[in-house]
Order: structure tokens, then C-alpha cells, then sequence
């Protein structure tokens, strides 16, 4: 069961009253997790009745940014663009590197200043940590692992959309 | 397979080449058992790669992690080189499976995918075999491991 469920902490997106919660846990350098992105982008396109949220699971021993572009997308969000940050991670998964995530937020206008302090800010690195402890709690054993109302998800990621329109 | 109460079987692995680690010798500390099948299959990878970033949760809870196969020292090094593991790999290699045999978890040639949580007494507080091709996670490990934790 997902451990602790969705909260005001955590990163919406979809339609924030829709009757199918659906958490991802995800790493932004894992390739399985980029596979999945467009599949959750065709299923928010598709289906209006979904609340989509995003918690982080950076395996940051096998993959060098995950913890970076983690912080990336938390440092955006707190100018109200952690969703654009994490599209624009996921579209940029094969180029990351160290100076990529400064090329994202000149992209997204974000204030670079403040971004850049964000992305040295010890908050935003427990914030990617409890992400990762609630999700070892909640039983994720690798990324991507969806939870469909609280309940995780053992099928494959393409076939979301058939699982949550049935 | 040996279960929650019984006494967790003292042994002698190869941790890596010329370096004997004794499960007796870790005093103080709580320890977790992973037996896996192989080093460099697919699940194991993936149980060993999530193992690796939990070790600061681990330490938390005073305890250290160990994985174990039936693999030699030198498979051992190279896995862990390639994978970038911060903790120990032991051989149960001569005589192969000698320790999964004593815990109860060899079958097919190889050691089962099977954990096991240790208080500082020795005593197993938590043992779970998983289905050889899933990764079984690691919340089982940490609710044990919260649990010795409360009683001690």
C-alpha cells in the first residue's frame, strides 16, 4: 500500500479531483522510466479523470544525475515548474549531464538565481530522500513503479491506459 | 527454511579474496542476510542496486547488509566493481551452498532469493523467501528491522 498516501507535499498534476490516483515512483536517468513518461503523457491526454503525482526514486549509485535532476525538479518547482522540469528532463533524458539542468531552467525562464541556490539547498535533498523512504516503505523495488489508488500496480506500464479505463 | 525465533547458524565466508568474514565476529550490530541466485542476472541486479542505495537506512537501524550466492570472490569483485556496491558479497562457494543449506534456502544449485533480519542476540527476528524471479523490495526488511529496534 502507498506509504504515506498522497499529500499536500506532493506534486499534482492531471485533474486534481479525478477518481483515479495514480503515483509514479521514477528516476529521471532510468530509461524504463523515460519509456513511461510517454505513456503517462498519452494517458493524461487521454483520460480527464486521473490525478496524476510523481515521487522520486533516484538510484543514485548506478545512475550518476538521478539525484541532480531530482533536485532539479523540486528547485523549479518552487517557481511553480516542477512539472515543466520534469517533462523537460524526461524529453532530455539522453543528454544529461552537469550543465543541462541550467540550460532547462534558462529555457523555462526560470530566475537562475534562485535556481541555482535551490539546487545547493539541503531541503530539497531530504525532501528527494523522504520521497524514497516512503516509496521503499510503500515496496517499490525499482523504477517505474505506479500505484493505482493506493495499490500498486505489478503489470506492465503500457498497458496503464487499458487497466485504468476498464 | 529457518524461521523468526530460531538461532541464526554461525559461518565463515569469503567476503572477498583473502578476507574471511565471520558472522560471529559483527558484534553489536544487527545484521541482514540477502541470499540471491546470481550475480549479473537481471532481478539480482536490480535487488542488489536498490540494496546499495538503502544502506544510510540500514545504518539507521545498526545493521549491516550482506549479500550472499553461491559465486566465487573473483565473480563477486567484478559485479560489485561494475555495479558500484558498497557492501559485502559473500561466496558461499566450498563447499557450494554450505551456508544456504544451513539456513534452509539452496535449492537447484544455487541460493534461493531469501532474506533474513538478525538481532544482536543471534536470534532471526524475520525470514521471507521470495518467488525466484521477483524482487521482493526492502519494506519487509525495514519493518523488521523498526521492530528489534522497539523491543531492544
Amino acid at each position: 500500500m502507498l506509504t504515506p498516501p498522497i499529500t499536500s507535499r506532493d506534486h499534482v498534476t492531471g485533474n486534481p479531483q479525478g477518481t483515479v490516483e495514480i503515483v509514479e515512483y521514477g528516476d529521471f536517468q532510468c530509461p524504463y522510466c523515460g519509456e513511461a513518461f510517454g505513456v503517462v503523457r498519452d494517458l493524461l491526454r487521454s483520460a480527464d479523470n486521473i490525478k496524476f503525482v510523481f515521487r522520486h526514486f533516484p538510484l543514485a549509485e548506478s545512475h550518476e544525475y538521478a539525484m541532480d535532476a531530482a533536485i532539479a525538479a523540486e528547485a523549479a518547482g518552487r517557481q511553480q515548474q516542477f512539472w515543466h522540469m520534469h517533462d523537460a528532463l524526461y524529453l532530455h533524458q539522453r543528454q544529461l549531464n552537469d550543465n543541462l539542468f541550467m540550460e532547462l531552467a534558462r529555457e523555462l525562464k526560470l530566475d537562475l538565481d534562485q535556481f541555482e541556490d535551490d539546487m545547493q539547498d539541503n531541503r530539497l535533498v531530504s525532501k528527494v530522500e523522504a520521497d524514497f523512504e516512503s516509496g521503499v516503505r510503500s515496496g517499490v523495488n525499482g523504477t517505474p513503479t505506479f500505484f493505482i489508488n493506493g495499490k500498486r500496480y505489478n503489470g506492465d506500464y503500457r498497458n496503464l491506459l487499458s487497466v485504468v479505463r476498464h | 527454511m529457518l524461521q523468526k525465533g530460531d538461532k541464526a547458524p554461525d559461518f565463515t565466508l569469503q567476503a572477498a579474496p583473502g578476507k574471511p568474514l565471520r558472522l560471529s565476529d559483527l558484534h553489536g550490530q544487527n545484521v541482514i542476510l540477502a541470499f540471491y541466485p546470481a550475480d549479473w542476472s537481471p532481478v539480482c541486479s536490480d535487488q542488489m542496486a536498490l540494496y546499495n542505495e538503502m544502506l544510510r537506512f540500514f545504518e539507521k537501524y545498526n545493521a549491516m547488509l550482506l549479500g550472499i550466492s553461491v559465486d566465487g570472490v573473483w565473480c563477486h569483485q567484478a559485479f560489485a566493481k561494475d555495479r558500484n556496491l558498497h557492501f559485502n558479497l559473500l561466496s558461499d562457494f566450498e563447499p557450494k551452498g554450505a551456508v544456504s543449506r544451513q539456513y534452509g534456502v539452496y535449492m537447484d544449485g544455487v541460493s534461493q532469493r531469501a532474506l533474513f533480519v538478525i538481532d544482536q542476540q543471534r536470534m532471526i527476528q524475520w525470514s521471507y523467501l521470495s518467488p525466484i524471479d521477483q524482487n521482493p523490495g526492502a519494506d519487509g526488511i525495514l519493518q523488521a528491522l523498526e521492530s528489534i529496534t522497539m523491543t531492544a
